[in-house]
C-alpha cells in the first residue's frame, strides 16, 4: 500500500482552476520531488494535499485513509508536515518557542524529539532564545524544518526549501533532507533547481499546465532527453 | 511640600489610575485586533457592560445577607469578570464568527462591532436607564489620607484607586507570563504572528480565539467596574474613553499587549500632566523666574482634554509609523 496517493486531482482557487489531473504516490520512505516550469501547479499541488485549495475531482489518500478536502488544522494529527516557502516560521518567537509550537498538538513528553531537532541543526541550539526572525535565511529554514519535525511526521512537504538560499546553503540544504529521510520521512518537495533535487529523488514527477507530464524515478528522468529538452535547459 | 503634594494627587496618581484604566482597555484591543484583524470599536461598551455585570451580582450578593468587611462590589468582580468573559464568547458567536466564516473583510467586522456598540448601548439603557449609579451599595468608599512628610496636606488616594493600581500590577505580571510560559499563551503569540502558518501547524484556531475574548471580556470588566467604582457607573461611561484606548493601542504598537500598557500609561500621564496646573509647582521658585506667574498654567484647558491623546498620536507616529513596540503597519 502506499503511503500517499494522489489520483487525478482537479483543484483551484475560487472558480480559476489550476490542477487539472495530477497523479502522484508516494511508497513509505521516498523521496519524491515536484518539478516543471513555472506556473505548473507544483506548489499548488502541496496546498491541495494540504487543504488550502478547493478540490473539484479526483481524491488524495494518505496511508490507505481518504484525506481529499480535509482542513488544514486536521493535517497535524495524521503526521502530516508542511513547510512553506515564505513566512516558514514565526518571526517573533524564539527558536525554541517556534519549535513548541511544532509540537502543538502533541500531549505526551517531546523533548526527545527537541533534542533530536538540535542535534541536526547544531546552530539553532545556540540561538534558542532568540527570535526566528533575526536569524539569517538559512537558518531560519532549519527553524522551519525542525518545526515540522517536532510531530514526528510520516509525510512532509517541503515547498522549494532552497528558494532564495545561496548555492552553499542549497546543498546543506538537499544533504538535510536526505538525512530526514534517512530517519524514514517520506519526503514530497517541490524544487526548482530540478537537476541538483532529482538527483536524490527516489520518484519525479514533472508537471505542466497542472497535470503530469512524466512520471519515472529520478535518474531515469534525468537522463530522460525528452525532459532534458523540454525543461532541464539540456 | 504642599504644592509637591498636590502634584502628587493631581498629576501623578491621576495619571496613574487613568492609565491603568486605559492600559487594561488597550491590552484587549490589541489582542483582539492582533488574533482576530479587526479593531473592534464595541470595547468601551463591553468595560461598561462588565461595570454592569458586577452591579447585579454585587446586589445579589448583598440582598443573599453576604456581608464583607470591604464594599461587596470588590467581590462581585472576580464573578463578574467571568460573566463578561462568557458573554464576550457570545457576542463573538453570534456576531463576529459568521462574518470570519463567511471570509468578510476586516471593515465589515468593524462595521459589525460598531452596530454591537450600539446595540449594547440600547440594551443597557434599556433595562438599567440613563442615571447616574452607585457601586458602592452596602458601604461608603474608604478614603485614605496618607501623611507626606513635611506637608499639612496628604497624599489622597481611595479604596477603588488602590485596588486598580495592585489589579493592573497583577493583570500585567500574570499576562505577561500567560504569554511567554504556557502553551496556549504562546499559540496567541503564534497565531498573531502568522495565522496561515499557526493553522498549518495543527493550532486549534477556536481556544485561541476564546482565550482572546475571555482575557479582553476579563480585562474590560475589571477596568469599566473599576472606574465607575472611581466615579459613577453611568451607561456611556466608557464610550467616551473608548479614544483615547484606542490612541493607547495605535501609539503602543497595535498588535503588542507590552505596547498596549505602555501607550495605556503615556496616554493616561500625559492627559492628566497636560492639564495639570504647572503653577502650583513653579510658585515656590516664583522670585528667581523671569515673568509673572499666571494663576492657571496648564498646557491645556481641561476643556480640551480629549485632544491630548490624538496629539501623542501623531506626535509618535511621526517618529515611529508603526508604535513604541513596532506593531503591524495598518
Amino acid at each position: 500500500m502506499s503511503l500517499l496517493k494522489i489520483s487525478n486531482l482537479h483543484a483551484g482557487y475560487g472558480q480559476m482552476s489550476i490542477l487539472k489531473g495530477v497523479d502522484m504516490t508516494l511508497e513509505e520512505g521516498e523521496i519524491g520531488v515536484i518539478v516543471g516550469p513555472n506556473g505548473a501547479g507544483k506548489s499548488t499541488t502541496l496546498k491541495a494535499i494540504f487543504g488550502m485549495l478547493n478540490i473539484t475531482e479526483g481524491s488524495i489518500e494518505f496511508d490507505g485513509e481518504d484525506i481529499t478536502g480535509i482542513r488544514s488544522e486536521e493535517l497535524a494529527s495524521h503526521r502530516i508536515a508542511f513547510v512553506p516557502q515564505e513566512n516558514n516560521v514565526f518571526h517573533t518567537l524564539t527558536v525554541h518557542e517556534n519549535l513548541e509550537m511544532g509540537a502543538y498538538i502533541r500531549r505526551d513528553d517531546f523533548s526527545r524529539v527537541m533534542d533530536h531537532v538540535y542535534e541536526i541543526f547544531p546552530p539553532l541550539k545556540e540561538k534558542r532564545r532568540q527570535p526566528a526572525g533575526e536569524l539569517s535565511g538559512g537558518q531560519r529554514q532549519m527553524v522551519a524544518f525542525g518545526r515540522a519535525l517536532m510531530i514526528e511526521p510520516k509525510l512532509i512537504l517541503l515547498d522549494e526549501p532552497t528558494a532564495g538560499l545561496s548555492p552553499m546553503f542549497m546543498s546543506q540544504i538537499f544533504d538535510r533532507v536526505i538525512a530526514i529521510n534517512k530517519t524514514g520521512v517520506t519526503v514530497a518537495m517541490v524544487e526548482q533547481n530540478a537537476k541538483q533535487a532529482l538527483a536524490i529523488a527516489h520518484k519525479g514527477f514533472v508537471l505542466a499546465n497542472g497535470a503530469n507530464s512524466f512520471t519515472d524515478t529520478g535518474r531515469n528522468l534525468l537522463e530522460n532527453p525528452e525532459v532534458a529538452k523540454s525543461f532541464l535547459g539540456g | 511640600m504642599n504644592d509637591l503634594v498636590f502634584f502628587i494627587n493631581k498629576g501623578l496618581l491621576s495619571g496613574m489610575i487613568i492609565g491603568s484604566i486605559y492600559a487594561m482597555g488597550a491590552i484587549g484591543v490589541t489582542m483582539i485586533f492582533g488574533i482576530l484583524r479587526f479593531a473592534h470599536f464595541a470595547h468601551g461598551d463591553m468595560m461598561t457592560l462588565g461595570a454592569f455585570v458586577t452591579l447585579i451580582i454585587a446586589a445579589l450578593l448583598a440582598s443573599a445577607g453576604v456581608v464583607l468587611p470591604f464594599p461587596i462590589a470588590f467581590a462581585a468582580i472576580i464573578p463578574a469578570m467571568a460573566v463578561t468573559a462568557v458573554l464576550a464568547i457570545g457576542l463573538d458567536k453570534v456576531f463576529y464568527k459568521p462574518l470570519r466564516n463567511a471570509g468578510a473583510r476586516p471593515v465589515v467586522l468593524v462595521m459589525a462591532s460598531v452596530g454591537v456598540t450600539l446595540m449594547l448601548q440600547g440594551l443597557i439603557r434599556l433595562f438599567a436607564g440613563v442615571r447616574a449609579r452607585d457601586m458602592f451599595i452596602d458601604q461608603p468608599k474608604d478614603i485614605f489620607q496618607i501623611p507626606f512628610p513635611g506637608a499639612s496636606r496628604a497624599v489622597i488616594l481611595t479604596e477603588p484607586q488602590i485596588v486598580l493600581i495592585g489589579f493592573t500590577v497583577i493583570a500585567v505580571l500574570a499576562l505577561h507570563l500567560f504569554l511567554t510560559r504556557s502553551r496556549l499563551g504562546k499559540a496567541m503569540r503564534a497565531v498573531s504572528d502568522n495565522p496561515e502558518l499557526a493553522r498549518i501547524t495543527g493550532i486549534n484556531t477556536n481556544h485561541v480565539v476564546w482565550a482572546t475574548w475571555i482575557i479582553g471580556g476579563g480585562l474590560a470588566c475589571a477596568a469599566g467596574s473599576l472606574l465607575s467604582m472611581d466615579v459613577t457607573l453611568k451607561p456611556d461611561l466608557s464610550f467616551n474613553i473608548l479614544l483615547p484606548i484606542f490612541a493607547a493601542t495605535i501609539v503602543g504598537g497595535i498588535g503588542q499587549p507590552y505596547g498596549a500598557i505602555a501607550g495605556g500609561f503615556l496616554v493616561g500621564f500625559c492627559e492628566t500632566l497636560a492639564v495639570f496646573n504647572w503653577s502650583v509647582l513653579l510658585r515656590p521658585i516664583q522670585d528667581s523666574l523671569w515673568f509673572e506667574l499666571p494663576r492657571n498654567m496648564a498646557l491645556v484647558p481641561t476643556e480640551y482634554k480629549l485632544m491630548v491623546p490624538f496629539l501623542i498620536l501623531i506626535i509618535v507616529l511621526i517618529y515611529r509609523p508603526t508604535g513604541i513596540f513596532r506593531g503591524r503597519v495598518l
